[in-house]
């Protein structure tokens, strides 16, 4: 069950390869995603994220190295098997919401992918279940805020019984407290269900709550390794243009003022937890 | 205005016409369209005005409504009575006043045809008074299934039609998000003659243009990822069942046909 889920081998991929002045949006890029495993892809604008999420699914091929999902080799005949095993979330709430109304939405994977009627009813419920959303079956998407917009597209994944969950951006256009419940749902998904999920993102706080973080820049990884090591290594995060967690930077700056803060806390709620027993733990 | 308007809104509710099945009423008025031309003389009109009055009246929409959000039609309704009243000849003269001479037969078609009008159009917005588009759009599939061998993309055109629909409200709150956005900037759209006017609409339409064909970009990649491949091997959420009601349904506009043969004249 351990094995890799999704793995990048020398991937190279270029969106104009007659012209050799332009840079590949991705360079010789590997990685690999073990099952069970929350892995955040993190990068500025142009980093290359969008490429990659692209090349995950086969909306694009590489030009060089190999793409694998699921044990199978990215290709055209392979392309659908492996997509049936996969859900994706996209960032703009409105443009990715197929059905009238929630339950059609969540039920539109299904339909495409042929399960019998009652079976499809069984999961619709269910998976709305799993994202707190069965109350909102007959909703249409415009009563809808973006948060539920999004938490329904992730039901509308989760129907299909995927082995992998790909946010691309997800969060990125929602209100802090619609970022908040998406976040939370996947978390609540991932302790429920150990469903093997990859956050591409620019938001730090997002990444943080992931296993491992992959660092993107100008089309190459620049970094890997867990949120410590990775926040570790801030000023290099701040040159890319990506911002620290707010929690972060306080811990950093209170650490400048002589306040001898651990600097792990990585949410807000954690930093406040480690100053209010700060002196009872001395 | 845009909330009295009722030509293509859907009305909620629990009525015995709310719960027949959509391909039974698409087809009822579909029938009842072909039969309004049966009637020719007062009996069969006033029939046919006591059959949509009870259609109404078995919908639970109120009259008064019906009315009120119907009211740009009456206005269509009003324009074709007087063009027959005094266009039409035959008939005793009923009325000469200056060079306008009403006739009799005028007068009898006149109110025939607006009456005609009336019931079309009744008839007509009781069906999507009462069925969601959504339910609409499914009949519609179904009802036109028997064309797929002739090629006619009749699920395409299914989808074709519950996605825009489901657009509508989405390019609704974007275009009053760019009227804002333009206003804030100085363009003027409510004032000034119709051709500024026109002009005024321009900085609308481009940026809505420009995000509707994004919003069609991104809906294509999210419905490929989830492995839309067309409507073959598609199974169908929706279920339709066909009642005994419906077939009453139906059975009762024959009879009602009948009815209007017998007193025709």
């Amino acid at each position: 069950m351990n094995g890799s889920i999704l793995s990048f081998d020398q991937v190279t991929f270029t969106y104009m390869p007659e012209d050799k002045s332009v840079k590949p949006a991705v360079s010789d890029l590997s990685f690999s995603i073990k099952e069970g495993e929350w892995v955040a892809l993190v990068g500025h604008n142009g980093s290359g994220k969008s490429t990659i999420a692209k090349l995950m699914n086969g909306l694009l091929f590489p030009q060089q190295g190999t793409v694998k999902a699921m044990g199978l080799d990215m290709s055209e005949e392979s392309l659908w098997d492996i997509r049936s095993q996969m859900g994706m979330v996209f960032q703009n709430p409105d443009n990715q919401f197929v059905g009238a109304t929630v339950q059609d939405d969540v039920a539109f994977a299904l339909e495409n992918n042929g399960i019998p009627h009652d079976e499809m009813v069984v999961r619709v419920r269910e998976s709305l279940q799993q994202v707190k959303m069965e109350e909102y079956l007959d909703h249409e998407p415009h009563h809808l805020s973006g948060g539920q917009k999004q938490r329904v597209a992730i039901a509308g994944a989760l129907a299909l019984r995927p082995r992998l969950l790909i946010l691309d951006e997800a969060t990125s256009m929602l209100d802090p407290q619609g970022r908040r419940e998406v976040i939370e749902t996947i978390r609540e998904l991932r302790e429920a269900t150990g469903l093997t999920v990859l956050s591409i993102t620019h938001d730090l706080e997002e990444a943080a709550l992931a296993d491992r973080i992959l660092v993107m820049n100008k089309g190459q990884k620049q970094m890997e390794g867990t949120p410590d090591s990775v926040f570790s290594a801030d000023d290099e995060l701040t040159e890319m243009g990506l911002d620290l967690p707010f929690a972060m930077r306080m811990a950093g700056l209170l650490q400048q003022a002589g306040v001898p803060v651990t600097g792990e806390s990585m949410t807000e709620h954690e930093l406040v937890e480690e100053l209010w027993t700060y002196y009872s733990n001395k | 205005m845009m909330e009295k308007m009722i030509f293509g809104r859907f009305i909620p509710g629990d009525s015995l016409v709310h719960r027949l099945d959509p391909r039974a009423k698409i087809l009822f008025v579909f029938l009842f369209i072909a039969i309004v031309f049966i009637a020719n003389n007062a009996i069969t009109y006033a029939i046919l005005l006591g059959f949509t009055l009870l259609s109404v009246f078995l919908s639970k929409i109120r009259l008064y409504f019906l009315i009120n959000g119907l009211k740009p039609v009456f206005i269509l309704m009003a324009f074709t009575f007087f063009l027959h009243l005094f266009f039409t000849q035959g008939g005793d003269l009923l009325v000469s006043i200056g060079f306008v001479d009403i006739y009799e037969e005028g007068l009898r078609q006149g109110i025939f045809i607006s009456i005609r009008f009336l019931v079309l159009v009744f008839m007509t917005s009781i069906l999507t008074l009462t069925t969601s588009p959504i339910s609409i759009t499914d009949g519609i599939e179904v009802l036109l299934g028997p064309f797929k061998r002739v090629k006619l993309p009749v699920h395409e055109l299914a989808l074709m039609m519950s996605i825009s629909l489901r657009f509508i409200p989405t390019l609704m709150d974007e275009t009053g998000k760019i009227l804002k956005a333009q206003m804030a900037r100085g363009s003027d759209i409510g004032s000034g003659p119709i051709k500024e006017r026109i002009k005024a609409v321009v900085p609308l339409l481009i940026p809505l243009f420009v995000s509707a064909f994004k919003r069609a970009e991104d809906l294509a990649t999210a419905m490929e990822v989830r492995g839309y491949r067309g409507g073959e091997g598609r199974t169908r959420y929706r279920q339709l069942n066909w009642r005994l009601i419906d077939t009453l349904s139906l059975l009762l506009l024959v009879g009602f046909a009948g009815l209007l043969w017998y007193f025709r004249s």
